[in-house]
């Protein structure tokens, strides 16, 4: 696989009345041709911005941004116009023309490309039976759902089969299981299509259901960035932590642990569980050291098909058979006292 | 007996039904020719100042500033004061400064800035994402003008539409006191001058029902198109 984005030390800087603004600030990154990337960040972390810059909405103010084989920061805006074809956009508000029916919507790409009338309505037919809105065609957009006007903003950020989709905060207008059926939808553009994918959100749990790899954005910056299981499992970045731990709650803190620590004599400690982790072995041995343990907290389950969390176990003994089982569990996995 | 009163009587079906039905017809005449052509120039004109403001699709402030001070210098001129100032315009673009023709120039002039604003507004508040939207797909700068920014405010625009209506039939009246003929110039003439106020109620009866007429149409068609 080789990048199909290429960020090369990518600023963007508003000129505002408070001074200029690095919206942007020395970003490098590269997003691999067929992947789902995710970009997070809190409101104002510059991905916005960022995402804008991929398709020329926003000019870069210097660095390199190859796509797709140009530098979109030296193209002239009409040249531009027609890179974008190559590049669907959705939004949060899906910003569907109300003017226009769902047909008319997805055809305006078409025209855009300058597909001749019956062409476009066989492609018309295609994406809409793709997103699973062929019966709405001749409806107008007030007349459809959230779901349903993010579908159709899928279908035209499709019509002109480009290589690249950006989405902007594409679900964070939809509820819950609205989200989950638009990211079914995208997953399937990635995987059938073969399309590569920016995703920007402020929502772990969107990079968790689909992306491959994630940055983290911060002021602008990248915080970190890499594949979505790494992320999750050892955040690096304070912000990164703050993310991983609106999501993921396998691990006791403040008024909980304390809680822990006047019920449980002994010491606590959490073992993180992954695939391998045979923390079991471990555990049925402790009983011939004189050491009891209790699980007192945690949760497992799965991302990107690997099994990833944590429990957290009392251990009650002699502190130097205590000590030995823990010796024993880092053998197997990762293990931290609670804190 | 109250003086005052105007007895319908006064109102004489023979002599005043023709020329009122005759005012009413130029009055149809003036109204529809400036809606069309002050419609359209004030269009040109709005979409000029909404693409070339600050941020705008073709942001460009010498277009913007000058279009801008155009709008805001001819706009605030009250219609009887410029209709003297268009008036040897007229002539040299008609012939005559005198009938509905005529009356047609300065009657756009005033619609032309008048429905700039209007549909300016409208323009503005078109949701920038929709804009945006269109920009991704990579279509120009000059179709989005052409293609989608009317169509997109299409319902709003049509009740501007109508307002700049009314506002006309009321601008033509005035026309009628320099010799632009309509419905002003009957109910002066035929009315006021002679002291028949059977003549002014009536003209004023009809111009309600006209004015009634064109808002009923607007909020039909508006809602219309809102509701799809």
């Amino acid at each position: 696989m080789s990048p199909i984005i290429e960020f090369r030390d990518v600023t963007k800087v508003f000129p505002s009345p408070g001074g200029p603004i690095r919206a942007v600030d020395g970003v490098d990154l590269s997003i691999e041709a067929g992947e789902v990337f995710g970009v997070i960040g809190y409101s104002g972390a510059g991905k916005s911005t960022l995402v804008r810059l991929i398709n020329g909405l926003e000019r870069v103010t210097s660095g390199e941004l190859i796509v797709d084989g140009d530098d979109v920061a030296t193209l002239t805006e009409r040249q531009l116009e027609r890179k974008r074809r190559d590049i669907g956009m959705i939004f949060q508000q899906f910003n569907l023309f109300s003017s226009r029916t769902v047909a008319g919507n997805v055809a305006f790409p078409l025209k855009v490309a300058g597909w001749p009338k019956a062409d476009r309505d066989r492609r018309i037919a295609e994406l809409l039976d793709f997103v699973g809105l062929l019966d709405r065609a001749h409806s107008y957009p007030d007349q459809l759902s959230g779901g349903q006007k993010q579908r159709v903003g899928i279908a035209r950020a499709l019509a002109a089969s480009p290589k690249i989709l950006l989405a902007d905060e594409s679900t964070s207008a939809l509820d819950p299981q609205t989200t989950q059926d638009v990211l079914r939808l995208l997953r399937k553009v990635n995987t059938e299509l073969g399309i590569t994918i920016v995703v920007i959100t402020h929502e772990l749990e969107v990079v968790r259901a689909i992306a491959d790899r994630v940055a983290v954005l911060e002021n602008g910056r990248v915080a970190e960035h890499g594949p979505v299981f790494d992320i999750f499992t050892r955040p690096q970045a304070d912000v990164t932590q703050r993310f991983v731990s609106t999501v993921i709650h396998d691990r006791p803190r403040g008024a909980n642990l304390d809680r822990l620590r006047q019920t449980h004599p002994g010491r606590i400690v959490t073992a993180t569980i992954a695939d391998g982790s045979r923390l079991g072995g471990v555990l049925a041995s402790a009983g011939s050291l004189g050491v009891t343990f209790e699980i007192v907290y945690g949760g497992i389950g799965t991302l990107q098909d690997q099994s990833f969390g944590s429990l957290t176990l009392a251990l009650d003994g002699p502190e130097h058979q205590v000590e030995t089982v823990v010796a024993r569990l880092r053998e197997v996995t990762s293990v931290e006292e609670a804190r | 007996m109250i003086t005052a009163l105007p007895a319908a009587s006064d109102f004489d079906w023979s002599l005043h039904g023709p020329k009122l039905l005759e005012a009413l017809g130029q009055t149809v005449y003036m109204v529809t020719a400036t809606l069309l052509i002050g419609g359209l120039l004030g269009m040109v004109l709005a979409l000029a100042l909404y693409t070339t403001r600050r941020d705008g699709l073709l942001a460009n402030r010498g277009v913007f500033g000058f279009v801008n001070l155009l709008v805001n210098v001819f706009r605030p001129i009250p219609f009887l004061i410029l209709l003297m100032i268009v008036a040897p315009f007229t002539v040299e673009l008609i012939g005559t400064r005198l009938g509905s023709t005529a009356m047609i120039v300065p009657l756009s002039f005033a619609a032309t800035f008048g429905v700039s604003r209007i549909v300016e507004q409208n323009l503005v508040a078109i949701d920038p994402g929709v804009i945006e939207a269109a920009r991704a797909t990579g279509a120009s700068r000059w179709r989005i003008v052409l293609t989608l920014l009317v169509p997109e405010a299409l319902g709003p625009l049509i009740l501007g539409y109508t307002f700049v209506f009314v506002a006309i039939v009321d601008m033509s009246a005035l026309a009628g006191t320099l010799d632009g003929g309509g419905l002003g110039a009957f109910a002066l003439d035929y009315g006021y001058k002679r002291w028949n106020f059977a003549v002014v109620w009536i003209t004023v009866l009809v111009i309600v029902l006209l004015v009634q007429l064109a808002q009923a149409i607007g909020n039909r068609l508006s809602r219309r198109v809102l509701r799809r």
